[in-house]
């Protein structure tokens, strides 16, 4: 007589265990008449659910070692007997025994194996045994496994798995969660069976010759492959710091250094291809040299002076075609020249591409990174995933063991802090009292936006009046260098100071959600920025600002941007010296207190991006300006995590970053890449290149180099008009290129 | 090699690699070699270097030898982990922790790059339930909770976490979470498989 286990017998597990049957029912529905059964046996205590098997076995296998910590089997002695066949039936359907006993773990395989192998034929009618209960259809007596001894058990699965093809076969011989020893008495029957004249052996088992061959081929590859993704992170500049900042303070402050090292990316490619095909070529063919004024230290400064008639700016690129000919210079060798370089088609054509190419991998960047934020389905899930799938097994090193538990305690406070600022109500009146109170902020911030536009609008005027005479009375140098860096450095004082009334008038908002909280901060900086690079858009282009008397108006709007750039990087620089480096100082020395600076994600966030727009704005102007903003990037990286670890502590509102990382790279691609690339398309198509410098001199607009080319092409070439065609009615069709970035959007 | 090894038949190296995620050379110590600058040796050599007296160089017939749990948890793949002792559990044959030689390999295989995410799930609920009951309840996540993050969370914030994280995973609502629960959350998990790894 069997003891009889217990079992806690669930309906939703049976249909989900057994979803592969073939069994035509729904096991789902079917179970009404185990409730009595299920109610009988959920009053009893949980046990181990493989028990039944081992005891049915009873005396006839060799006795199995008790695992430690199961209970007895004298226990269930005193439980109520069930019908054998029912706990039989019972006992092999739901798949809650995972690994506790060998004869459960085989019987379960071999049922999965007689699956797999009648998974393509339903089994004829005539076969089924006509049992009330559709799951019991499959369970003859004869062949139910669960009655067997593990040897018979053993032997009914080896017998199964000889059906399946060598692949199958050694793929369940792999995953199959048994101990090793029994895997290996598992092969030995199979390959003694094997060796029996048979099936077997005509099979090709997975051991023959040659796909064993195949298999260590695979096996090296898979090596190969896995060693190289190894030495990935090691080859991952920063991989070290970075994982150094996580772990003390956290993923959000960890998010802004991923989005500069980001942005660092983005500018070593727009660099590389502007340096292949535009810079190198232009240095290899100097243009004729002009009078060029001695190297004072104030250019890396003001852009200007030594540097007006360099690489840097547009001027300097020529107009025609590199390596002309011989016939149009007077003295060179007869030997036959190298391919002619087009200059303003490779000027235009590069700076278009680098544009589209940054389109592209931001547009991949965001949607990779929408992925990874929300595969998890939201914010559910994410506490048991870090629960469970946190602690990198890998991590070998005291040190680095500990800061991975650091690093878990706080993104596990993080998500608690966040689930906690969900719950909360509140009553009519206040809430009424707290939309004032909002709507009065942004009222306030709004005016501060438009304060700044009006202030910035009539101090350049101002200063265009102002050079205007100084240029008249033919004042001294210093006076003309330091009068464009005026406009520059108001706005960039703008940024630094308003930010902070932000940050107060924030304080007085009191919001409850500190997600929130970072999204309208982030978003009343940024609305400051763009609007004020907006009207400073519009001042170069209509060329009402300083540049207007220029007769390079082009070199002069890159010395601007290159300014603002410059400007951008000191204050920064100032801001981190004196917002967190002073301001722990006097905390320490002064006030005594211990509690350091935050480090503010949000606004340094936001700097980046207006830098970048900057850059952005600027390559058509200056295509070395790229070059300006990595090394601007990389000494920000070094300077702010160092006055990180020494000035910062980690933000007492610890918010989840998981979803920052997208709101920055969407906020990087909405209003900063596309407005930097309507104001390029602008300049391209509208706006009409100087007269006496550059690449594009004397044509009415910048495009027009490209029209020109393909009219050439026509000319020389008849056959060709199919091209031509395509740039008339496609390219030059507005309408087709809005379908087109369309598409690329979605 | 120079020299043909005598530690293992080559029908067990089969076995090992049919059974296993491993190579031959993996297993086996691998130098015999003089004038080699690093010794890496690999399964049978770390097994055997943890004590030298009592691991036999030759496993041609199979000896029953077991290391005891306190040998294995000092090797440097497993010290600075937490659930150390636990890992060493599952995948003992005794329960009590020590390993045969067939153990030992059966650990390192599922714990490989190489090993499926269900082989894996399998042996990360084993080791995650503590009480070895098929189920993780509450006990088994503050247990998991202390050992991650040593003990440095409040009493509050444990039982607030063991809650959320009962309540966000256990689909049948029995108040702990059965393999099927562990396994639909560890599917959602994008990085189980990279966490879940040690390299041998």
């Amino acid at each position: 007589m069997s003891r009889p286990p217990a079992v806690t017998l669930q309906v939703s597990e049976d249909a989900e265990s057994d979803g592969q049957e073939p069994s035509p029912c729904n096991e789902g529905a079917l179970h009404t008449s185990f409730r009595q059964l299920i109610q009988e046996q959920s009053s009893l205590a949980e046990a181990a659910a493989a028990l039944e098997l081992q005891v049915q076995a009873g005396g006839r296998e060799p006795p199995e070692p008790w695992p430690a910590g199961w209970p007895a089997p004298e226990q269930d002695q005193e439980r109520a007997g069930y019908s054998a066949a029912t706990l039989r039936v019972l006992a092999s359907m739901p798949s809650r025994t995972i690994g506790r006993s060998r004869g459960a773990i085989i019987s379960q395989y071999c049922n999965r194996t007689a699956r797999l192998r009648r998974r393509g034929s339903r089994p004829p009618l005539q076969q089924l045994s006509r049992a009330a209960r559709p799951s019991l259809r499959q369970h003859r007596p004869d062949t139910d496994p669960a009655a067997a001894t593990l040897q018979e058990k053993r032997s009914l699965l080896v017998k199964e798995l000889l059906s399946l093809s060598p692949a199958q076969r050694g793929h369940v011989l792999l995953s199959v969660p048994l101990c090793l020893a029994e895997k290996r008495t598992l092969r030995q029957e199979l390959m003694g069976q094997r060796g029996s004249p048979g099936e077997g052996a005509r099979r090709g088992a997975p051991f023959s010759p040659c796909s064993r061959l195949e298999y260590h081929v695979m096996l090296g590859c898979r090596g190969l492959w896995y060693g190289l993704l190894s030495l990935l992170p090691a080859a991952q500049p920063w991989h070290r710091s970075l994982k150094q900042i996580g772990s003390r303070f956290g993923s959000s402050v960890l998010s802004y250094f991923l989005f500069l090292k980001t942005l660092l990316m983005f500018n070593v490619v727009l660099f590389l291809l502007l340096l292949v095909f535009v810079v190198a070529l232009q240095a290899a063919y100097p243009p004729a040299p002009a009078s060029r004024r001695p190297f004072t230290g104030l250019e890396l400064l003001t852009g200007a002076g030594y540097f007006t008639h360099s690489l840097l700016y547009y001027g300097y690129y020529s107009n025609g075609t590199l390596n002309e000919p011989c016939a149009a210079r007077p003295n060179c060798s007869a030997a036959a020249p190298p391919l002619p370089y087009n200059m303003p088609l490779a000027y235009v054509f590069t700076v278009g591409v680098s544009f589209f190419l940054t389109c592209i991998l931001l547009v991949y960047s965001m949607s990779r990174s929408f992925g990874e934020s929300y595969r998890v389905g939201g914010p559910a899930g994410d506490l048991a995933i870090k629960v469970f799938c946190a602690w990198d097994f890998k991590v070998v090193r005291r040190r680095w063991a500990k800061l991975q538990s650091e690093n878990i305690r706080t993104q596990l406070k993080e998500l608690l802090a966040e689930r906690r600022s969900r719950c909360r109500p509140r009553s009519p009146r206040r809430q009424l009292e707290r939309v004032a109170v909002h709507l009065l902020a942004w009222g306030l911030s709004l005016g501060t936006v438009l304060g700044c536009v009006v202030a910035v609008h009539y101090f350049s005027g101002h200063l265009h009046a102002v050079q205007q005479g100084a240029q008249a009375r033919a004042g001294s140098a210093w006076r003309r260098e330091a009068v464009p860096l005026a406009l520059p450095l108001l706005v960039a004082l703008m940024h630094a100071a308003v930010p902070h009334l932000y940050n107060v008038l924030a304080a007085w908002e009191e919001w409850d959600s500190p997600v929130r909280e970072v999204y309208v901060a982030v978003c009343r900086n940024l609305l400051l920025k763009m609007v004020v690079l907006g009207l400073l858009c519009y001042q170069w282009l209509s060329r009402g600002g300083v540049c207007s008397s220029e007769a390079c108006w082009e070199t002069c709007v890159g010395q601007d941007l290159y300014r603002f750039v410059v400007m951008d990087f000191i204050f920064t620089l100032l801001d981190t010296v004196f917002g967190e480096l002073l301001w722990r100082l006097v905390l320490e020395k002064r006030l005594k207190r211990r509690q350091r600076p935050e480090f503010d994600i949000a606004r340094n966030v936001l700097e980046l991006i207006y830098g970048q727009t900057l850059t952005w704005l600027g390559v058509l102007f200056s295509p070395l300006l790229p070059a300006v903003q990595i090394v601007k990037l990389l000494l920000l990286f070094y300077i702010k995590k160092t006055s990180l670890m020494q000035n910062c502590q980690s933000p007492s509102k610890p918010w989840q970053a998981s979803h920052m990382s997208t709101v920055f790279i969407t906020l990087l691609c909405f209003p900063s890449f596309l407005g930097a690339a309507i104001f390029l398309s602008y300049t391209v198509w509208s706006v009409k290149p100087s007269e006496s410098c550059g690449p594009f001199q004397g044509m009415e607009t910048i495009y027009e180099s490209g029209k020109t080319w393909v009219n050439l092409l026509e000319k020389s070439n008849p056959n060709i008009t199919w091209f031509t065609w395509i740039h008339q009615y496609l390219v030059e069709n507005t309408f087709f290129l809005f379908l087109v970035s369309g598409g690329l959007l979605w | 090699m120079g020299n043909k090894q005598t530690i293992f038949t080559d029908e067990q190296l089969d076995a090992y690699q049919d059974c296993t995620f491993f190579t031959r050379k993996e297993i086996l110590r691998m130098t015999h070699q003089k004038g080699m600058p690093f010794p890496c040796p690999k399964l049978h050599g770390r097994y055997h270097e943890m004590a030298p007296n009592v691991v036999p160089m030759d496993y041609t017939k199979d000896p029953d030898v077991k290391l005891p749990m306190q040998l294995i948890i000092n090797m440097p793949e497993l010290k600075e982990n937490p659930f150390k002792e636990r890992i060493v559990e599952s995948f003992s044959e005794d329960g009590e922790g020590s390993l045969s030689f067939n153990d030992f390999v059966d650990m390192f295989s599922v714990l490989s790059e190489m090993a499926p995410r269900e082989l894996k799930a399998i042996y990360a609920f084993k080791i995650y339930d503590f009480n070895t009951d098929n189920f993780i309840c509450k006990s088994d996540l503050e247990k998991t909770l202390n050992k991650l993050t040593r003990e440095e969370l409040t009493a509050e914030e444990i039982t607030l976490v063991c809650e959320k994280v009962i309540e966000e995973a256990d689909m049948d609502g029995d108040g702990k979470l059965g393999f099927a629960d562990f396994e639909n959350m560890i599917s959602k998990a994008p990085d189980f498989l990279s966490t879940f790894h040690i390299r041998i």
